[in-house]
């Protein structure tokens, strides 16, 4: 106690906050940085987790590289990205848009599109497979059939499923996304707008010249968080198709879900690490894409 | 002017902000029928899920919204078998730990690298940060291997660990303490009051808009958290909501109502949390979307 009483303010200020940092930093080293480390070490390895760890150099990554399944499963995920990005970007910027320019009851039609963000994936993946069941069963094929039109099959297609799939995984992102667009759209100045309106400019020049080109931050933001949870994906695809997973011949599955059954059904941890040190390249990939594409101006 | 609507973040007042009233007229009232009807479309899956929990078996491929003679039967059902009740009470109890724990340590960090000039700050705040780039997916299979190794498998502490902390909450706070006056930490310390005493009476207080964004994100995700509960736990006593829910819809099969009422039950409360606190957690999504 004498000891501390001596020291500076400064130095005090040191103590103080390497004893609040102590419990944190072990936290991070132990939870975070030692497992990131194991898991690129166990990449390079061939281990069942029962028998003996042996090293195998690049063994994992270049089966990886020969593996059709990895690229089918390669491919889902890029869909899942390469679809779903671009589709709730323009669905909630248009939503957005238009909420912003209403006032009447607008408080509940934020609600309306925002409820979805609040719910399990688990639990919409079951609503939504329901809904994708054959005639008599499924909400979708009976309202068709009370049209006269035919049944579509969703799940059970090699062609329809992924999108059958990526539907939930955008209606459930949209609110989210409108919400976070609505706050930026209000905040660009109203001076912008005035001074547009004493010009007479139209409304489509007032929203490709104004609008979106502040909008930047905002649509970068939405891009990489959006593009991150698609890449992420397995909640909705593993409980959509658990009697299959992955879907009809791998039609939807994603990274993940190859990653959770090499690592947690064919215990081939080696090949599983190999499979996420992957998946978190690709993510880093496009985290620096978006650090690059925001200093750009 | 009180502290609070100084150091309030300007990017949550955009709500507020009124806007002139334009005049009615025919385009404003299509805008306004066209959003609501895709505002009731978006909700439909979540009504079909609440109504056709309250149908009879005979009656659930009907595509009517409205149940005809509503029942609580499946609920009774669901409920009496006595797992879901359990799955509930674990994911409660999981979310609830992991949301306190966080809002401890995040702004515990976040206010030491916002307020204090130390060697290694800058290491720890880079540190932290990289983990964000870091995905859940690489980690579970050492998290595994390590649960393993000391017994923290099927547990709730096994469960738990790997959110205990997170970069992201940190983060959040640290961007919050910076709108708290340097001023007011000097004048708390002229006063006699130790640096914990500090952050906790005078620092906390000013950033409980900030503490509310989080505990919301972070109980969420905790509740709707699927993948690692699904790899640690392995008995169905252990079991979270959505893990048990996974099971369960495969083991009831066809039998989509008690399928939906066990989606119902894992769903309604955080719907009924967000209806009572909807403008606040729209508020905390956005604050925590722009500065997180």
């Amino acid at each position: 106690m004498r000891l501390y009483r001596n020291l500076r303010i400064k130095q005090k200020q040191i103590v103080w906050a390497w004893a609040f940092l102590a419990v944190p930093v072990l936290f991070y080293v132990v939870i975070r940085f030692y497992p990131t480390g194991n898991a690129i070490i166990i990449s390079f390895q061939d281990w069942n987790l029962l028998g003996a760890r042996t090293w195998t150099g690049l063994d994992n990554y270049i089966t990886l590289w020969n593996d059709p399944v990895f690229w089918k499963v390669f491919k889902n995920t890029f869909a899942y990205l390469l679809i779903g990005t671009p589709v709730s970007l323009v669905l909630s910027f248009i939503i957005a848009y238009h909420l912003d320019k209403l006032r009447f009851l607008h408080g509940f039609l934020r609600l309306l599109y925002f409820l979805p963000f609040m719910t399990s994936a688990v639990a919409m993946a079951w609503v939504w497979r329901w809904f994708y069941q054959a005639v008599p069963i499924g909400l979708f094929n009976n309202i068709l059939a009370s049209f006269g039109i035919a049944q579509i099959e969703f799940l059970n297609s090699t062609t329809n499923s992924l999108p059958a799939v990526l539907a939930p995984a955008i209606w459930a992102g949209l609110g989210f996304q409108v919400i976070i667009f609505m706050a930026g759209i209000r905040a660009i100045p109203t001076s912008y707008y005035e001074a547009a309106r004493i010009d007479g400019v139209g409304w489509w020049t007032i929203l490709t010249q104004i609008t979106i080109p502040l909008l930047r931050p905002t649509i970068v933001f939405i891009v990489v968080f959006s593009s991150i949870g698609f890449l992420r994906i397995f909640d909705l695809v593993f409980n959509m198709t658990t009697n299959n997973p992955g879907g009809p011949l791998n039609a939807t599955k994603p990274l993940v879900l190859m990653i959770y059954d090499t690592a947690f059904n064919g215990f081939n941890m080696g090949y599983a690490a190999a499979q996420t040190v992957v998946l978190f390249t690709i993510l880093l990939v496009v985290s620096l894409l978006q650090l690059f594409l925001l200093r750009s101006k | 002017m009180t502290v609070t609507d100084i150091i309030r973040p300007s990017s949550a007042d955009v709500f507020d902000k009124k806007r002139p009233k334009k005049p009615r007229n025919m385009g404003q009232i299509i805008r306004w029928l066209v959003l609501f009807t895709g505002g009731v479309l978006m909700v439909m899956p979540i009504a079909y899920m609440i109504s056709t929990s309250l149908k009879w078996p005979h009656e659930v491929y009907n595509v009517n919204l409205i149940p005809v003679e509503p029942t609580v039967d499946n609920y009774t059902y669901v409920l009496e078998d006595g797992r879901f009740y359990m799955w509930f009470i674990n994911s409660g109890i999981i979310a609830t730990i992991t949301t306190i724990s966080n809002l401890f340590f995040d702004s515990l960090v976040g206010y030491t690298l916002c307020k204090f000039r130390f060697p290694g700050r800058t290491i720890v705040f880079i540190a932290i940060l990289s983990t964000l780039m870091i995905p859940t997916e690489m980690l579970v299979i050492p998290w595994y291997l390590m649960s393993q190794q000391f017994g923290w498998l099927d547990s709730y502490w096994g469960i738990m660990f790997p959110g205990l902390m997170t970069g992201f909450g940190t983060f959040l706070m640290k961007q919050f303490f910076e709108s708290v006056p340097d001023d007011f930490i000097e004048a708390a310390r002229i006063d006699g009051l130790n640096e914990l005493q500090i952050w906790w009476t005078v620092a906390m207080p000013l950033v409980r808009p900030a503490l509310a964004a989080l505990a919301i994100f972070v109980f969420l995700g905790n509740w709707t958290a699927f993948l690692w509960p699904l790899i640690v736990t392995n008995s169905t006593d252990m079991y979270t909501i959505p893990v048990g829910l996974s099971g369960f819809g495969d083991e009831a099969d066809v039998a989509w109502e008690l399928i939906m009422t066990g989606a119902a039950i894992s769903t309604i409360p955080t719907l009924i949390v967000f209806l009572i606190f909807q403008r606040f957690i729209i508020r905390g999504v956005v604050m925590a979307g722009l500065k997180g």
